[in-house]
């Protein structure tokens, strides 16, 4: 299929980068235009995800695009045993464009195999979910003015967490220093590491976050859950070190910026909620920008 | 055709078309399925557990009147790195090949992530080749590494 799909991170270079985040800054300054009416988009859910699910329908919502589709795989299908495969097939003759979440890993690269229309993947298991990381580098040109030249710190579940590895990946490209701050246990893999020391990208690994709040331009928390840990014992003495309080930001630096892809747990403290450095919920909020982008860029619409 | 004369008499019978030499021969029965051997009609004969200083023991194949893309040789590099093949043209060795492995490879093993796609679905495996020797395959769909050890051959 030449059909133009965005399935991993990796799809995209900077120059993909630098338009989709153009795109999204000008979705924002006008979020309710008419570029999608008389398009039919799909959003097809076999796993539910109810905030990436109302964002992307909010995004098509706003510029008159119609939705078709399913929230969770109980309303499919699937539990009769049809094939993705099929499944893709059927829908793609409804719509001009699916939007995909689906519990394996590799099912949007599949899908966009076999589809006609254009594939977005909302999340393919614990491999994808690049329309999150470009909404996290929205939001860090919004708050930084640059994406070059910053100090990132990557805070909680680096081992398993696909957002962190994304966005490592992507801002790769602007010369970041990046601090890993994780328990042992869910370290950064090597290969990301590796993947950094070739391509000259200074890094550091941190047990305990206060080493480099005070030097971080952004600070990207992440959940650690409890089922990570091996050892029970190991989780409690550590849980208390990946929770970000605001006392901590005393002597932070003034742009800072606290991002996370929610849904947090606990390790934001509510307290940091009111602080102007906590920009969790509107970088929800950006998510609806980089997904009109997205789309319109998919869908060859100029605006 | 157990023995050293056996192999000697297969070799030496073969007018046109290719000898595949040095497969250890726990590895016969693979190569034959990657290579599709099933599917040619031309005669072909096989000879396995002969004696090898360098493998102990090894297989050879000896196909009449075929001759192999490189692209298609490489296929069986993933298993036998090993092997050495020989064209044979009017009883004569016109021409040697290596097997060497190619930067992708599709439909040979499956990925080792059980929560891959490629393991659920009809879809062939496809790879990109990262490392050599050791031999370590990207997953296309998945984008996880399968490494040597992880290997099910399809
Ligand atoms: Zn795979």
């Amino acid at each position: 299929m030449t059909t133009k799909s965005l399935v991993s991170i990796s799809d995209y270079k900077v120059d993909d980068y630098n338009r989709i985040l153009q795109l999204a800054s000008e979705f924002e300054a006008n979020s309710y235009q008419n570029l999608l009416h008389g398009r039919v988009i799909a959003t097809l859910f076999f796993e539910p995800s109810t905030r990436t699910r109302l964002s992307f329908e909010s995004a098509i919502n706003r510029l008159r695009g119609r939705v078709i589709g399913f929230a969770d795989i109980g309303t499919t299908s699937s539990t009769k045993g049809e094939s993705l495969h099929d499944s893709i097939r059927m829908v793609a003759s409804y719509c001009d464009l699916i939007v995909m979440r689906h519990p394996l890993e590799g099912a949007a690269k599949y899908a966009s195999e076999i589809s006609p229309v254009p594939i977005i993947n909302a999340g393919d298991g614990a491999n994808q979910h690049p329309t999150q990381t470009l909404l996290d580098m929205y939001s860090i040109l919004k708050t930084q003015g640059t994406l070059h030249n910053l100090k990132i710190t990557l805070i909680g579940d680096l081992k398993y967490g696909r957002t962190v590895h994304s966005l490592i990946m992507a801002m790769m490209n602007y010369n970041p220093t990046f601090y890993f701050v994780s328990p042992p246990e869910l370290k950064l893999p090597n290969e990301y590491k590796q993947t950094l020391a070739k391509h000259n990208i200074a890094y550091s690994e941190h047990a305990d976050m206060q080493e480099v709040l005070d030097i971080s331009d952004i600070v990207y928390m992440t959940r650690v859950q409890k089922e990570r840990f091996s050892d029970p014992m190991e989780y409690e003495k550590t849980k208390n070190l990946y929770v970000l309080k605001n006392d901590m930001l005393t002597h932070t630096k003034e742009n800072m910026k606290i991002l996370h892809p929610l849904p947090r747990v606990n390790e934001i403290s509510m307290c940091v909620d009111a602080s102007p450095k906590a920009y969790y919920f509107e970088q929800a909020k950006n998510g609806v920008y980089a997904r009109q982008a997205i789309i319109c860029h998919l869908l060859g619409i100029n605006i | 055709m157990g023995d050293i004369q056996g192999r000697h008499l297969i070799v030496s019978a073969l007018k046109n078309g290719t000898v595949i030499d040095h497969i250890p021969s726990e590895s016969l029965f693979k190569v034959i399925s990657i290579l599709k051997l099933e599917t040619i009609h031309s005669q072909i004969t096989f000879g396995t557990n002969l004696e090898s200083k360098k493998l102990g023991s090894k297989a050879i194949i000896k196909i009449s009147d075929k001759f192999f893309e490189q692209d298609d040789i490489n296929k069986i590099a993933i298993i036998v790195p090993e092997a050495k093949l020989n064209i044979i043209k009017n009883y004569e060795v016109v021409e040697k090949m290596i097997v060497s492995l190619p930067d992708s490879i599709e439909g040979i093993t499956k990925c080792f992530n059980p929560q891959c796609i490629t393991n659920h679905e009809k879809v062939v495996p496809k790879f990109t080749v990262i490392e050599k020797s050791p031999v370590s395959l990207l997953c296309r769909y998945c984008e996880k590494i399968t490494d040597q050890e992880h290997f099910i051959l399809i």
